[in-house]
């Protein structure tokens, strides 16, 4: 058993995720090398070196790599694949661009987003946002997996695994980065962070989200929102909480004028305490809510504030 | 928003003009899951072998409807000429081409199979409907909302040697290129695709339509050709088997409180997930 883990990163920092796929993968096998692929990522593959477990990590450093176009990636792991019997990279939207080209690629395929591993073969994943839980057995020589990070505790760290330059550059020629125009927020990741607050529709309007600043700052919260609120263009859309969206397991998420549609409760309903604040108390929100308060959100968001 | 165009142009002055989109006629394959209405909350069967699909209102996925939507923008801006859907599965398919063709779309094939399959076959299925049709792009949804799979367009694009934009919410093509703005983590990346190319949609890219009568009407005289999937070579067998379905873990109601100070207090004292 030997599994190779796609380092979740920016070129600067490694993400979170990364050591939760080497728990993840420790529960495969104890062969786990950890592949960097990106530009001047130097101080990400050091990172991912100390996460205890990590065997290897193999840093594939060129400009090819710098925006991880899953043309590039999916060929340099594709080359990587062979002395592998496992490959895993995080559910995030980096994985889930280029690891279904590495399936094809090697003609196996992919299991989208494990959330358990029952043995080297079954692992189990939910369906129909969440609404089913699928245990699945693959007999392919190659496992090609997404996990979803919020599902697994983190490796620890202090190690100081040995790494190693990979020098193969593969440019596609098939794509080529424009631009990006990235959120730049203080407040931790939405999948990082271990309390969030989000709005939906019933905020009205992209300015009324202030009204969860002075809240997430007292709490050292993430900012998340719904679809609808997205959809309006309240809010960015790396905002989004749900099944099609990002999936969060907080210790406390605070769901403020949101309705509780199944597609978005599929993307948070796995956290420690959810609390609902709406005004309709028939909002199906209340049925997953630990503590519900019915109420307008424009008198309680103060109030709350004030009382934290 | 960024300035697509401006990188577009700086785009066009560095490639050669081989392909003028707006001269040749510009095909496009959009593939279409029959999948359970969004509005439907599945359930799992006492044996926990599936979920419960009897008598389930059945739809084209979301994302697939917003795929047939961007094709019809772009035949109606005069960019696309011709709109081919393509779906697999059963018999009971054809009521979703047939939606796709009343939205637009000018003709259908429905690849027939009662095989339950995996995104993998669905891409190599999918393949040889692009060898034959050679389409200048080919627009899938994400992600369909049964499987959550999220696989079969960079699957396809793999098979086909093409460039992908995926989780798209804005498409823009022009001399042979198309540029596909993505929803990603942090924001939002935009992308260059030589054509042929693969694009898969996300929810903020278009708005889709509702089909009018006349179009209904209108659609059960278009074309849809139906192709047995036995008969295309491509093996149907999956490797992955699903040994159980379950339902998950349901949380037990909680309780109403009465203002913020009993919230908060309870947050505290009892949830002890503030301080
Ligand atoms: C393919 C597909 C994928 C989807 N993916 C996602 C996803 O990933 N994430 C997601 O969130 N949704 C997703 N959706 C959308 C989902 O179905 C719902 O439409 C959406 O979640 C609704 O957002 P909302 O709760 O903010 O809005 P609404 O359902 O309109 O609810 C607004 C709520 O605000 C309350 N409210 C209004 N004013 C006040 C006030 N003054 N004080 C207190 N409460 C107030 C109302 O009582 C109501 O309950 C998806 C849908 C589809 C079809
Ligand atoms: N049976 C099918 N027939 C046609 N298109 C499909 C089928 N299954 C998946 N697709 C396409 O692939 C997309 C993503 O599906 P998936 O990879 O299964 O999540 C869908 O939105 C469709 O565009």
């Amino acid at each position: 058993m030997s599994i190779l883990i796609y380092a979740e990163h920016d070129n600067k920092e490694l993400k979170s995720e990364t050591a939760k796929l080497v728990h993840a993968a420790s529960q495969i096998g104890e062969d786990i090398d950890v592949l960097v692929a990106g530009h001047d990522c130097a101080a990400v593959a050091q990172a991912a070196a100390n996460i205890s477990g990590v065997s290897r990590v193999l840093v594939a450093d060129a400009s090819c790599y710098e925006y991880q176009l899953a043309e590039n990636i999916s060929g340099l792991v594709v080359e990587l694949a062979d002395g592998y019997s496992h490959i895993l990279a995080a559910a995030t939207t980096t994985g889930k661009n280029f690891m279904p080209r590495v399936a094809a690629l090697k003609d196996v395929a992919q299991i989208s987003d494990i959330i358990a591993v029952e043995s080297a073969d079954t692992f189990v994943r939910p369906i129909y946002a969440g609404n089913a839980i699928a245990t699945v057995q693959s007999s392919d020589q190659l496992k090609v997996m997404t996990v979803r990070a919020s599902a697994f505790d983190s490796a620890t760290l202090g190690n100081a695994a040995p790494i190693e330059a990979l020098t193969q550059a593969h440019d596609a020629g098939l794509s080529s980065f424009v631009s990006a125009e990235l959120t730049v927020s203080e407040r931790p990741e939405l999948t990082a962070a271990s309390v969030i607050i989000s709005g939906g529709r019933g905020m009205q309007n992209g300015d009324n989200f202030a009204l969860l600043n002075g809240i997430a700052d007292k709490l050292g919260a993430a900012i998340g929102a719904s679809r609808a609120a997205v959809d309006a263009g309240f809010v960015p859309n790396d905002m989004q909480v749900g099944q099609t969206g990002k999936i969060v397991a907080p210790q406390l998420y605070i769901a403020v004028g949101i309705s509780g549609a199944i597609q978005h409760l599929a993307g948070m309903k796995d956290s420690k305490v959810i609390v609902a604040i709406n005004k309709d108390e028939e909002a199906p929100i209340f049925q997953v809510a630990d503590y519900g308060l019915v109420g307008d959100l424009f008198d309680i968001l103060p109030q709350l504030e004030a009382a934290l | 928003m960024h300035n697509v165009n401006g990188n577009l142009y700086y785009i066009n002055i560095n490639t050669n003009f081989a392909r003028n989109t707006n001269e040749v006629d510009m095909k496009i394959l959009v593939p279409v899951k029959r999948a359970i209405d969004y509005n439907v909350k599945v359930k799992v069967k006492a044996d926990e072998s599936n979920v419960d699909l009897a008598n389930v209102k059945m739809s084209i996925n979301p994302f697939c409807e917003i795929a047939v939507e961007e094709a019809i923008r772009l035949k109606e801006s005069g960019i696309a000429t011709e709109i081919v859907v393509v779906s697999i599965g059963t018999l009971a398919c054809v009521e979703q081409i047939r939606t796709a063709l009343a939205l637009g779309a000018d003709r259908g094939v429905h690849i027939q199979t009662d095989a339950e399959l995996d995104s993998l076959q669905i891409a190599k299925l999918l393949k040889t409907v692009v060898d034959k049709e050679s389409p200048d792009l080919v627009i899938l949804g994400k992600q369909a909302i049964d499987s959550d799979n999220n696989q079969t367009g960079q699957m396809l694009a793999a098979l086909t040697n093409m460039g992908q934009g995926t989780f798209a919410s804005k498409v823009a093509v022009a001399d042979g290129q198309v540029a596909v703005t993505r929803e990603i983590d942090g924001g939002l990346q935009t992308v260059s695709l030589t054509l042929p190319a693969i694009v898969t949609t996300d929810l903020r890219l278009n708005e889709p339509r509702y089909a009018s009568l006349p179009n209904i009407m209108k659609a059960k005289r278009k074309p849809i050709e139906t192709i047995d999937a036995d008969m295309l070579g491509v093996n149907l067998t999956s490797n992955v088997s699903l040994l159980k379905v379950s339902a998950p873990a349901q949380r037990s109601g909680g309780v109403k409180v009465a203002d913020v100070a009993e919230l908060v207090a309870k947050l505290k004292t009892e949830a002890k997930v503030i301080s």
